[in-house]
């Protein structure tokens, strides 16, 4: 019994190192398994997901957001298993500026699969309500760039809940400011998924993440439960978000969430710290291993995702 | 004679030791100034005369803006060390936000 204990304190403690841990699911049982050099997991196909780039921040604890940005194309070139496409979970920029954004794709460009997904971050369309990136963006998407697409038996769904964020109920660090969805998508959302299988793998990637993680900075998304209820009913469902720069994971029923690391800065676990924010006082030779991207694959047909995050060290 | 000027004398180290306790309550400010640091406007809440130039400056490492509710003003994009002005004229509470992170409002009372 004890071993037990300490067995499931030990896997929770590597959730949150999270350094090289394949999580899988197989018949409701979450299991984990270290990532081992070399040791290949067949599987039908990946991609990857990065996010929070913030292109044009250059204070501490990274002076050079581009480079790293540029190191994590650098690692998903390497891949043994060449991902089918790439998913950009937002905050592209830091400001949203025309020259940022430029900088991004042009490094992005450097990607062997030309295929990149986006959802915009907050700091991608505080400016314009997203104008700039929809025209360099969001091509093919639908309403204010939301979209969806079917690969290998999976439906992907790419949803944008950084718009007319509410303003908060109290002040300084009170109220909430979640993510907003809107009714437009949540209509669209509700008849995307309308004609599909219960047993289609779903994959939602979004900002902000979809589940409450810390109200008091505004850790998650208003309508998210009613997003999640028209997918109640499939077997597999897939949650990646960016925004908390850190990874954090959670299983309810028949979906997975799950946050991944910024290729730019760190940010300072719920409620650690007075307020959310880069952690400044990062040493230098510290930071890759605060910084990463996570890899997706679809191990067999109708199976869960297994969603393994490394580190740019 | 000398009394006189031992007053005058008190009066200005009174004025100055007044001034240098107003700075040093919130230092490089104005009153009418609103400094963004840590998330949050600080003060809060800030009331002003009408026709009052009320100035928000960003002394934290990440962007915010002071965006109106009602959307009456926007600073749009406040890097570190920006600073955003804004005249009130008309009487009224007009109350803000911070458009990135919508947590932080602030209010500022016009009388």
């Amino acid at each position: 019994m004890s071993d037990k204990l300490e067995r499931r304190s030990f896997l929770k403690c590597m959730a949150w190192a999270g350094t090289g841990v394949v999580w899988a699911m197989n018949g409701g049982v979450l299991g984990s398994s270290e990532l081992v050099l070399g040791a290949k997991r067949k599987s039908r196909f990946s991609f990857v997901q990065i996010s929070d780039s913030h292109i044009g921040f250059n204070k501490d604890p990274n002076h050079d957001v581009t480079k790293t940005f540029q190191e994590a194309v650098d690692k998903i070139n390497a891949l043994d298993d060449e991902p089918a496409f790439v998913i950009h979970t937002g905050d592209i920029t830091h400001l949203s500026r025309a020259e940022e954004f430029d900088t991004a794709a042009q490094v992005l460009k450097g990607l062997k699969t030309s295929k990149v997904f986006y959802v915009p971050g907050e700091h991608d369309v505080f400016n314009d309500e997203g104008q700039l990136y929809r025209e360099r963006f969001a091509r093919g998407t639908q309403g204010q760039g939301w979209q969806s697409f079917d690969y290998e038996g999976v439906h992907f769904v790419g949803l944008v809940n950084v718009l007319n964020l509410k303003q908060g109920s109290g002040t300084g660090l009170g109220g909430n400011g979640f993510g907003q969805l809107g009714q437009d998508q949540l209509a669209w959302l509700k008849n995307d998924v309308k004609g599909l299988s219960s047993s289609t793998p779903v994959v939602v990637f979004a900002h902000i993440p979809l589940w409450t993680i810390y109200p008091e900075w505004g850790w998650g998304t208003e309508e998210s439960e009613q997003a999640l209820s028209y997918l109640k009913r499939f077997g597999s469902v897939t949650v990646l978000n960016g925004h908390v720069h850190q990874i954090l994971q959670k299983v309810e029923g028949s979906v997975t969430f799950h946050t991944a690391r910024s290729t730019a800065y760190p940010q300072p676990a719920p409620g650690t710290a007075p307020a959310p924010g880069p952690i400044k006082d990062v040493p230098a030779d510290k930071l890759r291993s605060m910084l990463g991207l996570t890899d997706v694959s679809s191990v067999s047909h109708g199976d869960r995702l297994a969603v393994v995050d490394s580190t740019l060290v | 004679m000398r009394k006189r000027s031992k007053l005058i004398f008190t009066l200005i180290v009174a004025l100055v030791i007044c001034g240098v306790a107003v700075s040093g309550r919130t230092p490089g400010t104005n009153p009418n100034e609103v400094v963004i640091a840590n998330f949050s406007f600080e003060p809060a809440t800030l009331t002003v005369k009408a026709g009052t130039k009320v100035t928000w400056v960003n002394r934290d490492d990440e962007p915010h803006t002071a965006t109106a509710t009602d959307k009456r003003f926007n600073s749009k994009t406040l890097d570190t060390g920006d600073r955003f002005s804004q005249q009130f004229d008309a009487p009224g509470v007009y109350n803000y936000y911070c458009a990135l992170h919508p947590h932080m409002t602030g209010k500022i009372i016009v009388k």
